[in-house]
C-alpha cells in the first residue's frame, strides 16, 4: 500500500471506515507459529473461545484453520487445548508471506 | 444593544459561558478560577443553561471529559489555573492532536512550586507548544469578548483546534469593572451551531478517534495540525471583524498598540499591558515617542505583523511574566527577537522578566524601563539582555 500525503487523509488520525483493522496484518509480529494435528482435535473449540485475536477459523463447528494474517503466535491456543492438538513452532522455519500494514 | 455592568473578570468569563450555553463544561475548581466555575454551576442549577456540567475529580479528568464530550460532537468548555492546567498537560495535546475545538478559559496563576496562587504566565506560557491557539486578554471586557471569539475561531472547519483565552489572575479574575455584555441572542447569533463532521454518536458513519499512530503516518498528523493553526491568524482577523460589527470593539491578532511615531516601546502581555499603556499616554504627552506593542494572539505567533509594526523603532523592551529556564530569555522575548531577526535594521531588543508570583509592577518600573531604552537607543549599546523588574538583590 503507498502511503499518503498529508494533505490526503482525515485530520487527527481519524480512521473513517469502520471494521478495517482487518487490513493491518499483525501476522508478521509472530515469533512462534500454532501448528494444528488434525488426529488429535476433537472439535472442541476451546482455542476459538481463547483466542485473542480470532484467528482460529471455524467452519460448520469445527475446527478449520488458523488465521495466518492475524495470529499473534501468542499460544494461548496450544497451552488451552485439551488434547495437545497445537503445538508451537518456531517461525523461521516457515516463509514469512506477509509484512504487516504493508 | 447590550447592558453595561459591573464584573469581575472570573464573573465575566462565566457570563460569556452563560451566554455560550456549552452543551458540556467539565471543570474542577482552582484558585484563582474558581469563581468562573461556581458562578456557572448556579446557572446550571437554575436552569438558565442547557448545559451538562461535569463535576470531576480532577483536571486531568476534566480535559479529558471534554475531548470525550467533543468528539461526541458537543460544545464543550473548560477553565482552569497554573496547577490545574499542568495537571492537564497531556490531554491539552491530544485535545489538539485530535482537532477539537475545545474552549478554555486559564486564569493565570504561577505554578509551584513553592506553592503560590497569584499571577504570572508560567501556566499557559509553559502550554504554548501544546498546539492551542492562545489569546491574551488585557481587563474583563477582552477576557469576555475573547472568548465568546474562541468560540468560533475553534470551530472555524479549516482550523478546528483548541482555544485558549487567558486573563491575569487575581488582578483582572477578582477585580470589578466595566463591562459591556451582548444580548444574549446576538451571542447565540454570532457563535451559531457546532457541527463535528465527524461525531463518535454518529451511527450512520462510525468514526474511530485516537487509534495508534506509529512512524508512517504521525509525522503527517502533525504537518497538518501546524497547517491549521497556520491559517488560522485569517480566521482569527476576519471573526475579529465580525465581532466588531456586533459590538463595536476591534480586535486584531495584536492587542491594541500605541505605535504611531514611537521609538521606544515596550512589548506586554495581560493586565500590564494596561499599565503600560497608562505611562505612554503620560510621557507622550511631555513629548517622549514611547509606544506599546500589546499580545494578543500568542500562538499563533503573528511574527510578521510585529516585525511591521516596529519596523523604524529603536529600542524595544519585551516584558515576560514567565521564566523559561535556562532559555536566552523569556517567551515572548525569543518570538520578538527572532520576528527581528530578518528586518534591514532591526530594533535593540532588551529583556525584562517581572511579576513573577504576583509580584505587583509600578508606574515607576517602567518610567524607568523607557529610560534604559533611551538610554539603549542613544548608546546602541545593550548591557544586559535579559533583566529583572521589581526583584530584590
Ligand atoms: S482446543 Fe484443541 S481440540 Fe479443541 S478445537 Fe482447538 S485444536 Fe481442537
Ligand atoms: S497462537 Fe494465539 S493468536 Fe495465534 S491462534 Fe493461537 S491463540 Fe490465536
Amino acid at each position: 500500500m503507498k502511503e499518503k500525503g498529508w494533505k490526503d487523509i482525515p485530520w487527527g488520525g481519524l480512521i473513517l471506515e469502520e471494521g478495517n483493522a482487518e487490513e493491518y496484518k499483525t501476522g508478521s509480529w509472530r515469533t512462534h507459529r500454532p501448528v494444528w494435528d488434525e488426529k488429535k482435535c476433537t472439535h472442541c473449540l476451546l482455542c476459538w473461545v481463547y483466542c485473542p485475536d480470532s484467528s482460529i477459523i471455524v467452519k460448520e463447528e469445527k475446527f478449520k484453520q488458523f488465521d495466518y494474517d492475524h495470529c499473534k503466535g501468542c499460544g494461548i491456543c496450544s497451552t488451552q487445548c485439551p488434547t495437545k492438538a497445537i503445538h508451537m513452532e518456531e517461525e523461521g522455519k516457515f516463509v514469512i508471506k506477509t509484512e504487516g500494514g504493508k | 444593544m447590550g447592558r453595561i455592568v459591573g464584573l469581575t473578570g472570573d464573573e465575566a468569563t462565566a457570563e460569556a459561558m452563560r451566554q455560550i450555553n456549552p452543551d458540556v463544561v467539565a471543570a474542577y475548581p482552582i484558585t484563582p478560577q474558581t469563581e468562573t466555575v461556581q458562578r456557572f454551576s448556579e446557572f446550571v442549577a437554575e436552569g438558565i443553561v442547557a448545559t451538562e456540567m461535569v463535576r470531576v475529580e480532577s483536571e486531568h479528568s476534566a480535559m479529558s471529559a471534554c475531548v470525550g464530550a467533543a468528539a461526541a460532537g458537543a460544545r464543550a468548555m473548560t477553565a482552569t489555573s497554573a496547577n490545574g492546567l499542568a495537571l492537564m498537560w497531556e490531554i491539552c495535546y491530544i485535545a489538539a492532536s485530535y482537532r477539537l475545538p475545545v474552549i478554555m478559559a486559564v486564569v493565570n496563576r504561577a505554578l509551584s512550586g513553592p506553592i503560590n496562587i497569584h499571577c504570572d504566565h508560567s501556566d499557559s506560557m509553559g502550554t504554548r507548544d501544546a498546539g492551542w491557539i492562545q489569546i491574551y486578554s488585557e481587563n474583563c471586557q477582552e477576557a469576555y469578548d475573547n472568548l465568546i471569539q474562541a468560540v468560533r475561531i475553534a470551530e472555524e472547519e479549516k482550523v478546528r483546534l483548541p482555544v485558549m483565552v487567558t486573563f491575569d489572575g487575581f488582578i483582572i479574575s477578582h477585580a470589578m469593572e466595566r463591562v459591556e455584555i451582548l444580548e444574549d441572542d446576538e451571542v447565540s447569533q454570532f457563535i451559531g451551531k457546532y457541527k463535528n463532521a465527524y461525531s463518535l454518536l454518529d451511527v450512520d458513519s462510525p468514526v474511530t478517534y485516537g487509534p495508534l499512530d506509529l512512524y508512517d503516518y504521525y509525522f503527517e498528523h502533525k504537518r497538518q495540525q501546524i497547517e491549521a493553526i497556520e491559517i488560522s491568524p485569517e480566521v482569527i482577523q476576519k471573526i475579529g471583524r465580525e465581532f466588531k460589527d456586533l459590538s463595536g470593539r476591534y480586535y486584531d491578532l495584536m492587542g491594541s498598540c500605541h505605535l504611531e511615531g514611537a521609538e521606544l516601546v515596550i512589548v506586554a502581555a495581560g493586565s500590564t499591558a494596561g499599565t503600560v499603556e497608562s505611562v505612554v499616554d503620560e510621557l507622550r504627552e511631555k513629548g517622549e515617542k514611547v509606544g506599546l506593542l500589546k499580545i494578543r494572539i500568542f500562538r499563533p505567533f503573528p511574527a510578521k505583523q510585529i516585525a511591521e509594526a516596529l519596523r523604524g523603532v529603536r529600542a524595544v523592551a519585551v516584558l515576560d511574566r514567565s521564566v523559561s529556564f535556562g532559555a536566552q530569555g523569556g517567551p515572548i522575548f525569543l518570538e520578538i527577537r527572532s520576528a527581528l531577526f530578518d528586518e534591514i535594521k532591526p530594533p535593540a531588543v532588551v529583556n525584562y522578566i517581572y511579576g513573577l508570583g504576583g509580584r505587583d509592577i509600578g508606574v515607576d518600573e517602567i518610567e524607568r524601563v523607557y529610560k534604559n531604552l533611551e538610554r539603549i537607543a542613544h548608546t546602541k549599546k545593550v548591557d544586559e539582555l535579559v533583566g529583572y523588574l521589581g526583584l530584590r538583590e
